[in-house]
């Protein structure tokens, strides 16, 4: 009988360790993959490193032509920089706002509009380029940019350049619009994550809605803010389609970053506009591909830096002011 | 009234009558955040009704089964391209939600550790790589290696999307189970892969078909990783070697031309894609709605995993 | 927190509802008045139709086991429970001749009256000593440093904080023990001059020496002060306050001097309580 039951026990000792084998393998599975991916491309651009070094970072040039293949990455880089840029200055004041509402406003109102602007993040990209190609380009273009370029055009350098909506501004509007969801979200936990005590402080000494952000929220939360934020920069940076189908998709010098209503080029769309035309045999792909290793590593830099700051803001919460 | 109260007085004095000022400042900064809330819907709003408003026009019978026509002739449909979307998604999360759930239950179940914390972070940050790196990656590991665009390649690409999501839900909706149901099982003498699927995953259950019905529905409208390895078609598809359409890959070739009926069949193809995905997202919400926190409160809760 | 199990032995002296006030109460001989005042969640009643009567000068301490609405009821006092999505209070609490709960006033000018210290000091984390105390002040509108600087020493002297901080008024607020962040948050709520001190068991979070300070500094701030001040310690209630409310789910069983309620209290929940009972 004893017997019976010490291999009844073995056997239920080895299938839970074939379980918890098979578990942290699927728990590894991202690690691999994540090796992998830096691998191939770092192995796949070779090619371009090896012949233009680091100066491919800072080179402007863009010629497939055979011969006088010559690839220079900085156009691209300044073009995600620009319109990433862009896109957190307008979309972040537009999220701090709707998050200041919602968190603020009876559950009755505030789910619902909550709820709506989460539903723009489930808009596929695709379709907010098609979108902002046919609808939204045509009224920003006739009703902002063209004034502005009609006003400002020949003193300020920001405005100069014909605006026909494929350019800079329109593809980082879009953009903006695109990185509310997330930014506003995160805010919103940011802010919901103040201490009950803190609002009720400012409460106490007279204060009015306002003075009670001003006075407890923002400042307790304001590293939160800045990461929120630049979450949105980092999904901003790694939007590919809209901006693609909205930025004018210029290339070498002609796609440096020289007005808002200047056509231009992103990491994501040149990679997205070229790479199936790159002839594998020449130094065009790896060109590409050196472009989306330098495009990976900003993206993972940034949303390192938002994740430390979001959790850094959640985790002082747990541990708040106790002496 | 002693000094002292009369120096409190005099104090009292000083406090400027801004009282109605810092109302008026209040109401103002009111206005100015529920002003974000609506800019922030109008585009939806637009969205949503030009794609609804053109792309009605462009559906049929017809435009739904055939295959494109030659460009700018306005004949034929998308019928590859929504054949392909169907095919891809199912082929991604065959590959994609196993994984996820398997590492959603390694963070759950034995995730109080080092190796689980590092793993867990890797996970956020990988989730945050831009999609057309992944699919730059199937690319180099399969298209490359066979020699030709494979299906294989995309639905590889899309599962990369999917499955941290997946672990993600995963890991929170099991969590939510109570120790307590754990503790019972064991009591029971019950073998722990046995517990988790029987007890702790039947429990968890709607949180994870949640997550997983979601991150279907964002790989869906995903692009990027498609271009480079499934590239787009105009036939059905032939096999898991030849290229095949997909529903975001056709509207963007479509985009591309000038014609005003590939601008229609654009918005057509839109509508389609858009139908699927919202179909997705409320029909689960719907379906799974948790009577706490209403119906909108969780939708939100759910959205911000997978967003976030 | 333990909630009551034991019911009350007697069932005629529970405590019925308190009818509704028939003959007016003379404000004038009292700094607040606090009339028929009835909060509920939801539906459910935390407190009910208490009135109660502060004389000016005077400490008035609530008492009553976990749950009995003391504190809910402190909360009324300042229109807290403004900021608590779900409540409904009803009733006047009036201050000099004036409802708080009026739809005529401005709450935020009258509010200022009154001054709240919580039971967990809440000082601004990111704000040092010196801007915590002027915080209130700014938002009125004093910017005068002179003054700023005056009324910081004055509020910071009357929480008994002064000598330990004057050195160095830009230490940032959270480098200070618990004690001196919950003397900080009464000079916080000092420095806007209120007439009114609320304070919600303002040394249950602090050791002994601590809460004995903080008791110095009550007996102290009774010379210029109104303070009604809830607490489950009923030493504490006997070592501070003139008057003394006890408080049973929801309703307010007796009030009346401290000595007298609880040497010989009228009511026998009440004396059940303060022989320790049930707590």
């Amino acid at each position: 009988m004893d017997k019976v039951i010490s291999n009844l026990k073995k056997r239920r000792v080895i299938s839970d360790k074939v379980f918890k084998i098979g578990a942290t393998v699927a728990g590894t599975y991202v690690l691999v993959i994540v090796v992998l991916i830096a691998f191939q491309l770092m192995s796949e651009s070779y090619p371009i490193w090896e012949k233009e070094g680091l100066s491919f970072i800072t080179k402007t040039d863009w010629n497939a032509v055979e011969d006088r293949e010559s690839f220079g990455a900085l156009p691209y880089i300044l073009g995600t920089l620009t319109t990433s840029a862009i896109a957190m200055m307008i979309g972040v004041p537009l999220s701090i706002g709707i998050a200041m509402f919602i968190s603020d406003a009876p559950p009755k109102i505030g789910a619902p509009l909550g709820f709506l602007v989460e539903l723009l993040a489930a808009v596929p990209s695709v379709i907010y380029g098609l979108w902002g190609l046919f609808v939204f380009r045509v009224y920003f273009r006739d009703w902002i940019e063209t004034p502005l370029h009609d006003v400002f055009g020949d003193n300020i350098w920001l405005f100069s350049g014909n605006p026909y909506g494929l350019d800079i501004l329109t593809a980082s509007v879009i953009l903006a619009i695109m990185i509310i969801p997330t930014v506003s979200a995160v805010s919103r936990e940011i802010m919901k994550a103040v201490p009950q005590q803190q609002k009720e402080a400012a409460y106490m000494l007279g204060a009015t809605k306002w003075e009670m952000f001003k006075l407890a929220i923002f400042p307790y939360s304001k590293t939160g803010l800045i990461g929120a934020s630049i979450l949105g920069l980092g999904r901003a940076v790694g939007e590919t389609m809209a901006v693609t189908m909205l930025i004018g998709n210029a290339t070498g010098i002609g796609a440096i970053p020289s007005s808002l209503f200047g056509p231009s080029q992103t990491m994501s769309s040149i990679i997205a506009n070229e790479f199936v035309e790159a002839s594998p045999a020449s130094i065009h792909m790896p060109a590409l591909i050196g472009i989306g290793l330098i495009l990976l590593l900003i993206a993972i830099v940034i949303n390192v830096i938002a994740h430390l700051l979001v959790t850094r803001m959640l985790k002082i919460k747990e541990g708040a002011i106790n002496n | 009234m002693n000094p002292i109260q009369q120096r409190r007085q005099e104090y009292r004095s000083l406090f400027k009558q801004n009282v109605a000022k810092r109302l008026l400042v209040d109401k103002v900064v009111k206005i100015i955040v529920f002003s974000c809330v609506i800019i922030a819907i109008i585009p939806l709003g637009s969205i949503l009704i030009e794609v609804f408003k053109n792309g009605l026009t462009a559906i049929s019978i017809e435009f739904l089964t055939e295959t494109p026509g030659s460009a700018g002739s306005g004949e034929g449909g998308i019928g590859p391209a929504i054949q392909g979307t169907l095919i891809i998604i199912g082929l991604s999360s065959i590959i994609g939600v196993p994984i996820g759930v398997m590492s959603g239950v390694f963070l759950s179940e034995y995730g109080d550790n080092a190796l689980a914390r590092f793993i867990r972070f890797f996970n956020d940050v990988f989730m945050e790589f831009p999609s057309i790196i992944l699919g730059i990656f199937a690319f180099l590991i399969i298209v490359l290696v066979l020699g030709h665009f494979s299906v294989w390649a995309g639905a590889f690409a899309l599962s990369l999307i999917m499955f941290p999501i997946v672990a993600r839900t995963t890991e929170e909706s099991l969590k939510m189970v109570p120790m307590t149901y754990r503790e019972a099982g064991t009591a029971l003498g019950l073998k722990k892969w046995v517990i988790t699927f029987r007890i702790v995953i039947s429990a968890a259950k709607s949180g994870m078909i949640t997550g997983i019905l979601l991150s279907v529905s964002r790989i869906g409208g995903e692009t990027a990783p498609l271009i480079m390895t499934v590239l787009g078609s105009s036939q059905f598809f032939s096999s898991m070697d030849t290229p095949m359409d997909a529903l975001p890959l056709r509207i963007w070739r479509l985009s591309l031309l000038p014609y005003d009926s590939a601008q229609l069949q654009g918005w057509g193809a839109a509508l389609v894609l858009i139908m699927i995905i919202l179909g997705i997202n409320l029909g689960v919400r719907y379906y799974f709605t948790n009577k706490k926190n209403g119906f909108f409160g969780q939708l939100i809760k759910q959205r911000k995993k997978i967003t976030k | 927190m333990t909630t009551l199990t034991i019911k009350p032995i007697n069932m005629e002296s529970s405590p019925v509802a308190a009818p509704e006030r028939r003959t007016p109460i003379d404000v004038s001989k009292y700094k607040m008045v606090a009339e028929n005042v009835t909060v509920s969640y939801g539906g459910i009643d935390a407190v009910r139709n208490v009135t109660m009567k502060f004389k000016e000068n005077s400490v008035t301490a609530l008492i009553g086991p976990s749950g009995c609405g003391k504190t809910t009821f402190l909360r009324c006092l300042n229109r807290m429970h403004d900021m608590t999505k779900n409540a409904k209070v009803t009733g006047k609490v009036m201050i000099d001749d004036i409802d708080l709960y009026s739809k005529e006033i401005d709450p935020i000018y009258h509010r200022r009256k009154v001054g709240m210290v919580f039971q967990k000091p809440n000082p601004f984390p990111t704000m040092s000593v010196y801007d915590n105390v002027t915080a209130g002040l700014r938002l009125n509108g004093i910017r005068d440093k002179r003054i700023l600087d005056e009324i910081v020493e004055d509020s910071l002297k009357m929480a008994y904080l002064w000598d330990e901080v004057k050195n160095d008024l830009k230490k940032s607020a959270i480098e200070l023990s618990g004690g001196q962040q919950q003397r900080l948050c009464i000079a916080r709520a000092l420095a806007i001059q209120p007439e009114v001190l609320l304070m919600d068991e303002p040394a249950s979070a602090l050791d002994p020496i601590a809460t004995q300070k903080i008791e110095e500094t009550i007996i102290e701030l009774k010379k210029d002060y109104t303070i009604i001040i809830v607490t489950h310690n009923m030493q504490q209630a006997i070592r501070v306050s003139d008057y003394t409310g006890f408080m049973y789910l929801g309703d307010l069983v007796e009030f009346g001097e401290t000595k007298k309620l609880f040497t010989d209290p009228k009511d026998e929940l009440t004396a059940k309580y303060v022989q320790g009972h049930f707590g």
